[in-house]
């Protein structure tokens, strides 16, 4: 098959799986998972071909920024011409789509264990709830508790498979409708999953909020596309990033402009405000750890795989138009896209030193990545935010669905001991896992390290140190260090997660009954940790001392997406970047380790004592949730209350039953003047006078047919006597 | 030679007994008698018109010819009815047949 016609069908199968299973096999577990699973295979192999006939083609990963393989069609006609949808791969797109296909068919097979298929249903159990447990007998009579299955199994599945399709879609589209499309079915898809145990009343509340602040990221950045468009006249990639276009919407001022920005900058700072809602950056960043509350693979999914990443891939994507005009150092919207990522890294990582939910620090820890890469790419390391993106995709989610391994092995514990206080996800329950579930202390050890950038060997510090690099290299001294004290943090962070959770003694008995999960979770991390090594030898920067030129660098094939002028070599290697790289990932996990190595059950938590008042500040998250609370949300409630009886039920339910009431009154008029006597009269007349004709005149038909014919022969001498008498006058 | 009317006489007598045979008789066969007389009569018109005004061409004759055959496919059918009624009601008399009324 074409290339071609392959990428045009790769994002299909989920699509077809989400309506198979919705429709025929949402009532069998087995079947619906067989059929999501085998929908996200499909998807990966059409996926890996495409990805390596692209970066193995004819001119090769740096060929293929001139080439990409790209078809288009006429969609929407519009006048004078259409409005032209297709699929495009070029170097960005096929990284994407690599660790989309990788990352998305581990979190399918995971969610199989996670959910525990296999296991009997039970009692208690019910749809939109998280399974409390099953009872069962053994042989010997003894009853026990074990996980069951979760009621809503098959509907998990075809909401992940719609997932998965949105980000499909958005990776192989050409133009910026068709992301727009896959980026909202994603924004839906995120708000069915994280409300998926629905029956909660924080899952509700998550989901809601996750859906509304997404929107207000979404509003501003439909109204960038629509700037887009009258000016651009396209969305298509192959347009908008011309040098011509470019040159116009910074230059000319037809295309308009607003206090001192270029059209350009315009578009740029609205669509990121986009990225802004859904990558969660400061001050829209509030939905990201509520969603937590969905299941496990959930949060994998949207925060590590899809749909966070896709924020930072359109923000990648549309790089030309933020930087159009930069001969000068940085446009104005990269410098607040610097500030903001900047920002949002060290806010974001500082929250998370104070967490003590397993799945809130990797939520807050994402949020602090996310800021890595917008604030990357702020000061024009294109590379290396595309590089990090890669990695953090891979290790974020080894990560969350280690986290869910663990959560899933207390679940078990609490069910042994049958004490239902015990939060399962809370790190201070947990301690010696390390024992109880080797797998997934393994695996996690080595996404925690990628995370924290543990030199040479993981991925994380490979891209984690070409953005510092970067920053260092053109002089951008304050975002350096802003990003070098939040990896320091994000360091620190990792090694209390990993200390809490699986060093020392187990503090609780539940976690002395921990059990290590089934192979359909084990398995899909195994693979990702792989990944969360390897993935970062494909960057190591060519002239690094000793490892540089091992393997070829294949992640800067990714700037040829960019257009020709905008191509940066990449900086020449500085030892100051790389210094600080290794004493803040190394310094962190030492201070970790060094902090919680003899951490015992009941003490307070150290960080706590070092940070006293502004460790609650920080558990807290800075207060945020409640200055939302107390201004956006009581605003909006006020002006609600005040609206509801004055202007809804006074105004426009007036207006409303005012019309309701003339219109009666009317009718009344008309049927009594109009209606009754003239219509209903002459239909009556009508009516009854047909009725008394049949009724006299019934009589002459008696079903003889010789009395017919006699009244014909009447009729007929009577005419023809009246015509022969016409005839002679 | 004998006029025209002589032929026209002839067939208005044939075609009066005809039409007092179908509106008087009560028996279904003789009706259909009658109505055969009626036929037979219109036949003669035919064929003295044509003898009289065009012997040139041979339509009346063929015209005639085409009554035949309708009237003896007609009476065929006919009877074929009269002989159905009689084994469903055990009668042939017309005034006893009177289902189609109101």
């Amino acid at each position: 098959m074409a290339t071609e016609q392959l990428i045009w069908l790769l994002p299909l199968p989920p699509l077809v799986s989400f309506f198979l299973i919705v429709l025929l096999a949402n009532r069998n577990k087995a079947l619906s998972h067989t059929i999501g699973i085998g929908a996200a295979f499909l998807s990966w192999l059409a996926g890996m071909v495409v990805f390596f006939r692209a970066v193995t083609g004819e001119h090769g990963l740096h060929g293929l920024g001139e080439h990409p393989l790209h078809s288009a069609m006429d969609w929407l006609p519009l006048g004078d011409g259409a409005f032209q949808i297709g699929v495009n791969i070029d170097p960005l797109s096929a990284l994407t789509l690599f660790f989309v296909c990788w990352t998305v068919l581990m979190i399918f097979i995971y969610s199989v264990g996670y959910h525990n298929f296999g296991q009997p249903e039970g009692e208690h159990d019910q749809k939109g709830l998280p399974p409390h447990g099953a009872t069962v007998t053994d042989e010997h009579g003894h009853q026990h508790t074990v996980l069951s299955v979760e009621p809503n199994y098959s509907r998990f599945f075809a909401f992940i498979s719609l997932f998965a399709f949105g980000m499909f879609v958005l990776v192989v589209s050409d133009n910026l409708l068709t992301l727009f499309v896959g980026w909202e079915i994603m924004g839906l898809c995120s708000y069915l999953l994280i409300g998926f145990w629905f029956a909660k009343p924080s899952a509700r509340a998550a989901a809601i909020k996750a859906f509304m602040t997404t929107r207000i990221g979404d509003v501003f950045m439909l109204l960038g596309l629509a700037y887009l468009y009258s000016a651009a006249g396209s969305l298509s990639y192959s347009v908008i990033f011309s040098p011509e276009v470019l040159d116009r919407l910074v230059h000319d001022a037809a295309v308009g402009g607003f206090l001192g920005l270029s059209a350009a900058g315009l578009i740029g700072l609205l669509l990121f405000i986009g990225t802004v809602g859904k990558s969660a950056q400061f001050p829209l960043h509030v939905w990201l750890p509520d969603a937590m509350e969905g299941p496990t693979p959930v949060s994998a999914m949207i925060h590590a795989a899809t749909m966070v990443s896709a924020g930072v891939y359109m923000v990648i994507r549309i790089f030309p138009i933020l930087a159009a005009g930069a001969e000068h150092g940085l446009t104005p919207a990269m410098t607040v896209m610097a500030f903001i990522g900047a920002f949002t890294a060290l806010f974001a990582a500082t929250i998370a030193v104070a967490q003590n939910d397993i799945k809130r620090v990797l939520a807050y820890s994402t949020i602090s990545q996310l800021g890595f890469m917008i604030a990357a790419l702020g000061i024009g390391a294109y590379v290396a935010a595309a590089f990090h993106l890669l990695t953090h995709a891979f290790f974020k989610a080894l990560l969350f669905l280690g986290s869910g391994s663990v959560i899933h092995g207390m679940e078990h514990g609490v069910l042994h001991t049958g004490n239902h206080d015990v939060d399962p996800q809370d790190m201070m329950n947990m301690g010696g896992l390390r024992k109880k579930m080797p797998v997934t202390f393994w695996t996690f050890l080595i996404g925690g390290f990628a995370l924290s950038g543990f030199p040479f060997i993981t991925a994380g510090f490979w891209s984690k140190d070409e953005i510092l690099a970067d920053a260092w290299a053109h002089g951008h001294t304050a975002v350096f260090w802003t990003l070098a004290i939040a990896a320091l943090l994000t360091a620190f962070y990792t090694m209390r997660q990993i200390m809490l959770t699986f060093f020392g003694e187990p503090r609780t008995k539940e976690a002395e009954h921990a059990h290590e999960t089934p192979w359909t979770m084990t398995a899909p991390l195994v693979i990702l940790s792989v990944f969360a090594v390897a993935a970062g030898w494909a960057g190591i920067p060519e002239d690094f001392p000793i490892l540089g030129g091992l393997v070829a660098n294949f992640i800067h094939g990714v700037s040829a997406t960019l257009p020709a002028a905008m191509i940066e070599k990449a900086p020449a290697f500085n030892v100051i970047p790389l210094i600080a790289s290794l004493v803040v990932a190394l310094g962190g996990l030492f201070l970790g380790w060094l902090v919680y190595r003899k951490y015992k059950a009941g003490a307070t938590d150290p960080v706590k004592k070092m940070l006293g008042g502004l460790h609650t500040v920080l558990q807290n998250k800075y207060y945020l949730d409640e200055l939302y609370q107390a201004t956006f949300v009581r605003l909006f409630n006020w002006i609600s209350e005040v609206f509801t009886p004055a202007m809804d039920r006074g105004v426009i339910d007036g207006f409303l039953h005012g019309i309701a009431r003339v219109a009666f009154s009317l009718g009344g008029i008309f049927r009594d003047r109009f209606e009754t006597p003239v219509i209903t009269g002459a239909a009556d007349l009508l009516g009854n006078g047909v009725k008394g004709f049949g009724r006299e005149f019934r009589g002459i038909q008696s079903g003889r047919i010789q009395q017919y014919m006699n009244v014909v022969l009447v009729i007929v001498v009577v005419l023809a006597v009246f015509i022969y008498i016409l005839a002679q006058v | 030679m004998i006029p025209l009317s002589w032929y026209l006489i002839l067939a208005a007598a044939l075609f009066s007994l005809g039409l007092f045979g179908v509106l008087s008789r009560k028996n279904a066969v003789a009706i259909l008698m009658g109505v055969e007389l009626m036929l037979n009569a219109v036949n003669i018109n035919l064929v003295a018109f044509w003898r009289y005004s065009a012997p040139e061409v041979i339509a009346g004759q063929v015209f005639t010819i085409i009554v035949f055959a309708v009237s003896a496919a007609e009476v065929a059918v006919g009877l074929a009815l009269v002989i159905s009624l009689y084994r469903r009601r055990q009668t042939v008399i017309a005034e006893n047949i009177d289902l189609l009324r109101w």
